[in-house]
């Protein structure tokens, strides 16, 4: 049995190698289809991923409440006396909010307060616009943010408003070239503050040589403060048209998220009937890219569906030549005693080895693809090993299928009809 | 009529009755085996003769199971072969007949030894011992150096002579041979039709289709065919 079976399997590639350049040919179309099917899932994956770890950075268990600047009024005579100008006119999240959202709302254990304003950061050597990221203590825990050198800011020195910074890896090149900043000063608007720590703001830590101009802010160069001082100190933060920009909610799990989010909603409505703020729940957004990422799936699996049916019928055409090429080799093997199985086994066997050496080739190409895209585009690519077990399945499949109906043709005709050829 | 008593005591390794075999081509129906009666002895040696169109190919190919009678019976070794299903058909031509072609039909992709080995391996009867009696035939016809040729390297004799190989390979007792020497010269004629002597000489039966006189005249017996019927027969005169 174990015999007969290699026997076939050797006849096949002993008829495949026979004619090197159409078996190459035919697996092509196979090669390229598994290879893209992995190559597209691997982009989809690395993407799917990359959005999962942004929004879970967010933290699944906080919501986060924004302020928006509300929609521009007509403009209307009658009430320009009764407002004031709209550029100076106040919007946005308040210290009202943050006490009332705290003391109400069950299952929230605090709610963290952020601003960000640009602002020009000075060292005795140079300047940069940075932002200035104003904010509580639990900062790190609740942004994700890396220590790298000394400590951050304390609850000590956010009540009593002192003049402490933390510093960004990428600022800290800008500002102080040659090494720590940890104990150093910089200067804001003519006030002197003392660098404390050096903290990473995570993952997207991207260089931006050459880009020294002093408009340019870059996303990186961050200087974290208390909020407090920043307020007491810093113009753009005390004469700003909000007082938070982000309010983070953390809550006790994830389980209380979205009834939290509708409980703030309808709260926050009552004091802010123009709306000026957005809430953000990152645990939906995650469930919202779960959805997209499962469209984008289906969409990717009826292309690779297309490709690799054009592979496989090319196979079945190349099979069906070949069937008539051989047909008097099918009349001899039959008056040899060959049965109709035994003829539809041989075919078989071609088709399933052309479909398999595809397959893996298609593999390495598969495996080859996500790395050029990642090195050229810096996309995430992931390839999982599900998608290389399910392409490699898939094309001994379509081999199968498509081999079956050339197979059973050859195997079909009568033996002397098949002799006369 | 005529005595045939000689093999009595012996059931005929072939016993057809009220063979026929009709084609419709276009609407009209043609016999081309209108009715034949026939029975080959053990060991007996049967050629059959006729111009083109007299059906005594498409009684080599009802002979050898390759096609399938319209009406009659056909007893081969003792069984009722015509109402065999395919599978059973494949087993009986692997086993029990042994084809000789004039286009010798090798399979161009196989060397010599794996091409007498075929029908071994769709009886899957692939041994050491069958796999040594491949290359003893092989010997046997000829062929001790070139084992591991390909069909395209062997001239015309030496290609039919590993279609002999390949027809003994399973021990048939009878072997069906449709113009054997008809794409041969005189000289690798008569090595071939010595082979079939040969083979006779050991006590198998031999029908041999053709159209050459002298060819024929080796033959125990000639049957000429004529429009699908059995015309005449001739008996090898006893030396």
């Amino acid at each position: 049995m174990i015999l007969r079976f290699h026997r076939t399997l050797s006849l096949g590639v002993k008829n495949l190698l026979l004619h090197k350049v159409r078996s190459c040919l035919t697996m092509l179309g196979i090669v390229f289809g598994v290879g893209s099917v992995i190559a597209m899932l691997a982009v989809g994956e690395g993407a799917s991923q990359e959005a999962s770890r942004s929004i879970a950075s967010l933290g699944s268990s906080n919501i986060i409440l924004e302020s928006v600047e509300p929609p521009r009024e007509p403009d209307n005579p009658l009430q320009t006396g009764s407002k004031p100008p709209l550029w100076t006119q106040k919007y946005g999240l308040t210290e009202a909010d943050r006490a009332r959202i705290t003391n109400t709302i069950p299952n929230v254990i605090r709610v963290h307060p952020e601003t960000e304003r640009t602002d020009e950061v000075m060292s005795a050597s140079s300047r940069q616009r940075a932002i200035l990221h104003a904010t509580w203590p639990e900062c790190p825990e609740i942004r994700n943010i890396q220590r790298i050198e000394g400590r951050f800011f304390t609850q000590l020195e956010l009540e009593r408003a002192m003049p402490v910074c933390v510093i960004s890896p990428s600022l800290r090149r800008k500002l102080f070239p040659f090494g720590s900043a940890v104990g150093e000063f910089v200067r804001i608007e003519g006030d002197y503050y003392t660098i404390v720590g050096e903290y990473s703001p995570g993952a997207s830590e991207v260089e931006d040589e050459g880009k020294e101009g002093a408009e340019t802010v870059a996303r990186d160069d961050i200087l974290y403060l208390p909020i407090n001082t920043a307020r007491a100190r810093v113009t753009s933060f005390i004469y700003g048209r909000t007082q938070y920009d982000t309010l983070v909610v953390q809550t006790t799990g994830t389980q209380h998220v979205s009834a939290i989010g509708e409980s703030i909603e309808s709260l926050m409505d009552h004091t802010h009937a123009d709306h000026d703020f957005r809430i953000v729940v990152p645990l939906e957004l995650l469930a919202q890219a779960r959805k997209t990422q499962r469209l984008f799936n289906v969409i990717i699996g009826s292309i690779a569906a297309i490709s690799l049916l054009v592979g496989g019928i090319g196979i079945m055409n190349i099979m069906l030549a070949t069937v008539t090429e051989r047909t008097r080799e099918i009349g001899v093997r039959r008056a040899l005693g060959a049965r109709r199985v035994d003829i539809v086994s041989q075919f078989l066997v071609e088709t399933v080895v052309i479909s398999l050496v595809g397959g893996l080739t298609g593999v390495l190409v598969g495996l080859g693809i996500p790395g050029i895209i990642t090195s050229l585009t810096n996309l995430p690519t992931v390839v999982t090993a599900s998608s290389v077990l399910f392409s490699v399945i898939v094309s001994v499949l379509i081999g199968v299928v498509f081999g079956i109906y050339p197979a059973r043709r050859a195997a079909s005709l009568d033996p002397i009809d098949a002799l006369r050829m | 009529m005529l005595d045939l008593t000689d093999g009595v005591a012996m059931d005929p390794v072939i016993r057809i009755r009220g063979l026929e075999k009709i084609y419709t081509l276009g609407g009209e129906t043609v016999a081309a085996l209108a009715g034949i009666d026939l029975d080959v002895a053990p060991g007996e040696y049967l050629a059959i003769m006729g111009s083109s169109g007299s059906g005594k190919s498409t009684l080599l190919n009802l002979l050898g199971c390759l096609d399938r009678p319209t009406r009659g019976s056909y007893h081969l070794g003792g069984d009722d072969v015509s109402k065999l299903d395919d599978d059973t058909l494949s087993r009986v031509r692997g086993k029990r007949l042994g084809f000789i072609f004039q286009s010798y039909n090798l399979i161009p992709q196989l060397t010599v030894l794996e091409n007498i080995a075929v029908p071994l391996y769709y009886q899957g009867n692939e041994t050491p011992e069958t796999l040594q009696r491949c290359k003893e035939l092989a010997a046997m016809v000829g062929l001790s150096g070139r084992f591991d040729h390909r069909p395209k390297q062997l001239s015309g004799g030496q290609q039919q002579r590993v279609a002999i190989a390949r027809a003994l390979v399973n021990e048939p007792l009878t072997i069906l041979a449709d113009e054997p020497t008809g794409n041969l010269d005189s000289a690798t004629e008569e090595d071939v039709l010595a082979m079939m002597d040969n083979l006779h000489a050991e006590g198998r039966a031999i029908v041999m289709v053709t159209h050459d006189e002298h060819v024929a005249a080796r033959a125990d017996r000639v049957i000429h065919m004529k429009d699908g019927q059995i015309q005449r027969t001739t008996y090898k005169t006893p030396v």
